[in-house]
């Protein structure tokens, strides 16, 4: 095994046990969308008509309609907290162990970004794993051909802590931060209602989910789920997945000393 | 030489936190980074280590250039840093385990490099323990085996000792003049407590971002009190 593939088992193995020690972490993972799923859906259930549209084939309960919205939503909360935890090593010191590493940093960086990712798609699964035992069923075939999809949207959402991470200096900062982007990255997006229901009541509201790179990702587990491939979806989540990665490697570049600053 | 920085500079907006630093250390050399709080040895260490970078000056590591050859050169430091970087719930051995493989070793050969620097620094018999559980001085043992484990040919410290007892303090210290004497390693170590440095040490002062003297602690203090010299070379004025 190479050097570089050694790494990122190393980095793959801490993230995981470290993820084995943070069970909070976990429980909080599944019990936010299992609230949404189990509460909010079932009172909104009535409200929200949903007509048939791609990838359904038939009526779908609200439930249903927003499991894909759920996944991506631990995919979303995920990446903030790993980017929260990039902060905190770097405050804490262990990022600059990573970074003094003899290998280039944006392989440092993307093997922990795939290690945060792998963890998040787990977590998505306990989650499909729980809806189906409250009877929220998916085709079979779904639960392997959403795999890709789950992988692809966490490393977008992963890459744009990993870009945020790097652009804020403190750790008092970032709940700030995180408020602002998680929020309004939710709800401007197709995860609780379709788009053309947004576009009813505002079409500005609609431009703006449909230019958020969530509603893409959301739209790519969506068809996944179903063992389809949405192509714009899926070009929209690998395009911001590219630029996020950039701006999270130029941001931790050490030629702009990203590391906290001190004489 | 070990490690060598020439004509190095760097500058945080308007404020110049090191200016023209220049020196070099031989191998199986102890250097002490002698410099006040605000000297700029912390700046220094970044740059040693990359996390910072700069176009003024150069940094040679055991023959590469840092600038040019990154990863040579980066393969031949081992870092301990003022902070602790250990990851506290995990166990020393697990640590060890995950620096050496961000050097490319791992299965029997990282197993006995690890065994090996555990022995060295007298820590092998808490390897099973969570790093949380160990003590201070244990903590900046286990820090130094853990930089020694890919055979560096430099190991930079930065105030290893800060926030430990004197009896640790002491112990650590004796241990780093060791592994120089033994083992032909190039060590920086950057502090501001002279009662860390032996007579035979080389001695680099750093005050306000530039080097005031470059000698051996027994010539830049020939009666013995380097402290004293330290505190004239470094006095603000009143």
């Amino acid at each position: 095994m190479t050097h570089w593939l050694i790494a990122l088992r190393a980095i793959a193995g801490r993230e995981f046990l470290r993820f084995l020690h943070q069970r909070e972490r976990f429980l909080s993972a599944l019990v936010r969308p299992l609230v949404w799923l189990l509460v909010f859906a079932a009172g909104f259930r009535a409200a929200l008509g949903l007509s048939i549209t791609p990838p359904y084939q038939t009526y779908i309960t609200y439930e249903t309609y927003i499991v894909p919205g759920l996944c991506g939503m631990i995919l979303l909360f995920n990446g903030m907290q790993s980017s929260l935890s990039l902060v905190y090593d770097r405050e804490m010191g262990s990022m600059r162990l990573l970074l003094t590493a003899p290998l280039p940093r944006w392989w440092l960086l993307f093997c922990k970004l795939l290690a945060g990712t792998l963890i998040s798609v787990l977590q998505a699964y306990a989650f499909l794993g729980i809806s189906a035992a409250f009877g929220i069923w998916l085709p079979w075939t779904g639960y392997v051909t959403v795999f890709p999809a789950l992988l692809l949207a966490g490393m977008m959402l992963g890459a744009l802590g990993l870009a945020l991470s790097s652009l804020v200096r403190q750790l008092e900062n970032f709940a700030g931060v995180m408020n602002f982007v998680i929020f309004p990255t939710f709800f401007l997006s197709s995860a609780l209602y379709p788009l053309w229901k947004m576009a009813e009541s505002s079409r500005l509201l609609h431009d703006i989910c449909a230019a958020n790179p969530f509603s893409h990702a959301v739209e790519l587990i969506r068809f996944a789920l179903y063992g389809q491939v949405n192509l714009p979806a899926l070009g929209w989540t690998v395009l911001a997945l590219a630029v996020f990665w950039g701006l999270g490697v130029w941001g931790y570049d050490p030629r702009r000393g990203m590391i906290q600053r001190k004489g | 030489m070990s490690l060598s920085l020439t004509d190095l500079s760097y500058a945080f907006g308007p404020r110049q936190a090191l200016d023209g630093v220049g020196f070099s250390v031989p191998e199986g050399r102890f250097c002490a980074l002698l410099g006040p709080n605000g000297a700029g040895k912390s700046t220094l260490f970044n740059l040693l280590t990359r996390l910072f970078t700069t176009r003024a000056g150069r940094i040679d590591i055991a023959g590469h250039d840092l600038a040019r050859n990154p990863r040579a050169a980066l393969a031949q430091i081992g870092v301990v840093f003022q902070q602790t970087t250990l990851d506290l719930d995990l166990t020393v051995l697990q640590n060890l385990r995950y620096h050496a493989a961000l050097h490319g070793l791992g299965g029997r050969e990282a197993a006995t490099r690890i065994d090996a620097a555990l022995d060295r620094l007298s820590v092998a018999d808490r390897a099973r323990d969570r790093v949380r559980d160990l003590n201070g001085g244990h903590r900046r043992r286990t820090e130094i085996a853990r930089a020694l484990v890919h055979r560096p040919a430099v190991l930079l410290l930065d105030e290893p000792t800060v926030g430990l007892d004197a009896a640790s303090r002491a112990a650590i210290t004796d241990h780093v003049h060791r592994l120089c004497a033994d083992t032909g390693l190039t060590v920086l170590w950057a502090t501001h407590l002279t009662d860390e440095i032996a007579p035979a040490d080389q001695v680099v002062i750093l005050h306000r971002g530039k080097v005031l003297a470059n000698g051996s602690a027994a010539e830049l203090a020939p009666d013995g009190d380097l402290r004293d010299r330290f505190l004239a070379l470094t006095a603000e004025p009143a």
